[in-house]
This record gives structure tokens, sequence and C-alpha cells, in this order.
């Protein structure tokens, strides 16, 4: 089919959608958190292999390690969830597609992220038998 | 979903052979892709065995020999032979150069490969159709924005702002840097891609300039922008040895700093 639209209407398209500054931010603070939240969460996991499951879930129950490890499987979950992102963005172009995998991608990395965090909250508030 | 093969109609097929002249003293194989939209052919690569010691040292030197004593079908774009016009911007040893600054002793190898800048439709043998580029570089309004009733003589600008503009002002829009982005490749149509927003950004820092926010506020688009992923091939192929990936992050930082 012969268009006539200019080119300049072709490369405006729908004009800016005058946001992206702020993922933009949150992608790299996340990043940031995560360096000292993984290192934290590699050394205490090392620190737990030796020991038995009552420490582990003695461990897991100390305040400031449950909120931790809370952090850091929300925080990774959201960077798994932008970055997974980008990639739907770059390479599927079919706006159907692209917003099935988009909702896709939300609902997997969310409910990954509920889990995780329910889970290590019944640990630590004592419900693990 | 991304084209991992090219369409039946685009593959490119073998095709003819021009050997070297008799008594050729030096002898390199140029393959040079070739289409004619008025043939129903698909495209194919024709092989010339060139006798380099009959030509300049560029490889737009050997084009041009190639064209006028070889085979005069080859379309190709030059003008000034010097670097400063963009015009004979095309992939050469599978990196996007000019041909006329590129010369064809820095191909390693017997063989040099040459095809149309990547990416863009392709009008005839070695002249891609750039109008979405330049629509896309329009599109920035790169002109002076101001509000300021025009001073009767000139818009003045101090030394040190003046020198913000180096290394952006030398772009000549050649397009070996947004053709060479794998982001521009796939998403052409919304990201406008390397060379353009190095002009937006040179806009952005023109201290003459009074529309910066209206500019910040076009560009600011998941898209439009935020599809530079620092992959840095334009950095890499820029034959002016510009930087668009560095101005691009400066643009981010723009955006950045009218925030926090």
């Amino acid at each position: 089919m012969r268009n006539y639209r200019t080119p300049l209407r072709r490369a405006r398209g729908l004009g800016s959608a005058k946001h992206g500054v702020g993922s933009w931010i949150s992608e790299r603070v996340g990043a940031i958190a995560l360096v000292p939240l993984t290192l934290w969460a590699v050394f205490g996991v090392l620190r737990l292999a030796g020991g038995d499951y009552g420490a582990a879930v003695a461990w897991i129950g100390q305040p400031l390690n449950a909120v931790l490890m809370v952090l850091t499987i929300a925080i990774a979950f959201f960077h798994m969830h932008a970055g997974l992102r980008v990639v739907v963005e770059d390479y599927i172009h079919v706006t159907l597609n692209k917003s099935a995998l988009l909702i896709l991608n939300l609902f997997v990395c969310g409910l990954s992220a509920a889990l995780a965090i329910f889970s290590i909250l019944k640990v630590a508030l004592g419900g693990a038998a | 979903m991304v084209q991992l093969t090219l369409p039946k109609n685009s593959q490119v097929k073998k095709g003819r052979h021009f050997p070297a002249p008799e008594g050729a003293t030096r002898v390199k194989t140029f393959k040079i892709y070739r289409y004619d939209p008025e043939e129903p052919e698909n495209p194919h690569w024709d092989t010339y065995d060139v006798d380099v010691d009959a030509c300049g040292p560029m490889v737009l030197d050997v084009l041009i020999h190639i064209k006028s004593t070889v085979d005069s079908t080859l379309a190709f774009r030059r003008s000034c032979r010097e670097g400063v016009c963009g015009s004979c911007a095309m992939n050469i040893g599978g990196r996007n150069t000019l041909a006329c600054t590129h010369g064809w002793a820095e191909i390693p190898g017997k063989d040099c490969q040459v095809s149309p800048l990547p990416s863009m439709p392709v009008l005839k043998d070695l002249i891609p159709d750039l109008t979405l580029f330049y629509a896309q570089y329009a599109s920035i309004e790169p002109w002076l924005h101001t509000d300021t009733p025009e001073p009767q003589k000139e818009w003045i600008q101090s030394p040190e702002d003046r020198e913000k503009l180096d290394g952006l002002y030398e772009c000549i829009l050649c397009a070996c840097c947004t053709t060479s982005c794998p982001s521009y490749w796939w998403n052409g149509e919304k990201y406008l891609g390397p060379a353009t927003l190095l002009q937006a950004y040179r806009w952005l820092v023109d201290s003459r300039d009074e529309a910066t926010g209206e500019r910040l506020d076009a560009l600011e688009d998941p898209f439009k922008l935020y599809r530079c992923h620092t992959i840095m091939n334009c950095a890499q192929v820029c034959p002016k040895g510009l930087n668009p990936a560095k101005a691009i992050a400066e643009v981010k930082k723009l955006l950045v700093e009218r925030v926090v």
C-alpha cells in the first residue's frame, strides 16, 4: 500500500512519552543496592552451609537478616522485571505480543517476589515447623 | 519478532566475476553488493579482481576505478573525496566507514567486502535510502531556538561555551554510527539513533539556545532516547572520531539533573 505520509511525520511518530528518566534512575539505584545486598546474601548462605536446619531458621529469624533478605528478593525481582522489560521492548514489535509478554513478565516477577517474600516472613515470624 | 533470516527476495546470491586485466602487478579482490531495483533478480555479490597499483590509496579510488574502467553500472554516492561530505559512507570489510578516507591497504586479507550501510533500504548497489535518517535529524529541530529578540549583530558566546561544541559540531551526518547500532536495527522507527542524538545534545549544550527544557521534553522517551544501551558501536565506527555514546550519556545526565 502506498502511503503519503511525509518522512517527518514518520520520524516524529506518536511524539515523546515524556517519561523514562524515572525508570532509568530506578534501574541504576536498584543495581547499586543489589551490590552490597548480594554480597551479604552470598556470605550469609555460605555461613549457613555448614549448619543444620535449626541454625538456618534461627538466622532468618534475626530481624536484620529477615529484612535484608526481603529487600534482596524484592529488589532482585524488581531488577529482573526491569531488565526483561527492556528485552521485550527491544525485540518484540507486534503490539499484541509485546503487551502480552510485558504483562506476563510483570505477573511472573510479581508472583515470584511475593511468594519468596511470604516464605521468608513465614520462617522469620516462626511459622516454619 | 526479530527477523533472523532475510526474506527470499533479499537473499544475496553469487554474482559475476571480473578478472584482473592482463599484466596486473598487484591484485586485490573486491566483493561488492549489487542490487538493481529495475531487475527482478535478487541482490548479488559481484567480485572484481582489481589491479590496485592502478588505483589511488583509498577504497573510493578503487570504486571509481571499477566504475570508469571495468563496470560502469556500479552505483555509489561520492562527492568531496576527503571525509567532509559523508556521501560515501558504506560498510567496508564489515565496518561502516567512509570509502574516501579508508585505505584499501588497511583491510586485512586478500579480499575486501563492500556493502551498503546496514539496516537501511537499498535503492541501488551501494546507495541506501536515508530518508528516515534525515527526517529523524530534522525532528530534533537542529537550529537555534530563542525567545529573546534577536540582537542587532549576533548571539555572543564565550570561548569556553564554544568549546563545549567541540566533538559535536564536526558530525557530517554520514550515518555510519546510526546504521551500525543494533538498537537502531531493531527499533529504527522509534529510536532516534546515535547521530541524531549527538546533534540533539549539540543544541542542548549550546549556550545561546533557549529551548533546553522543550528539547529535553521531546527526547525523554523510552524509545527515542532510552533505547541506547551503550553498545558503543557508534563510537567505534565514527570516521570523524566522535563519540555519540558519550553525547547520549550527557543527555541522560541532563534529564537526571532536571529531576534531582
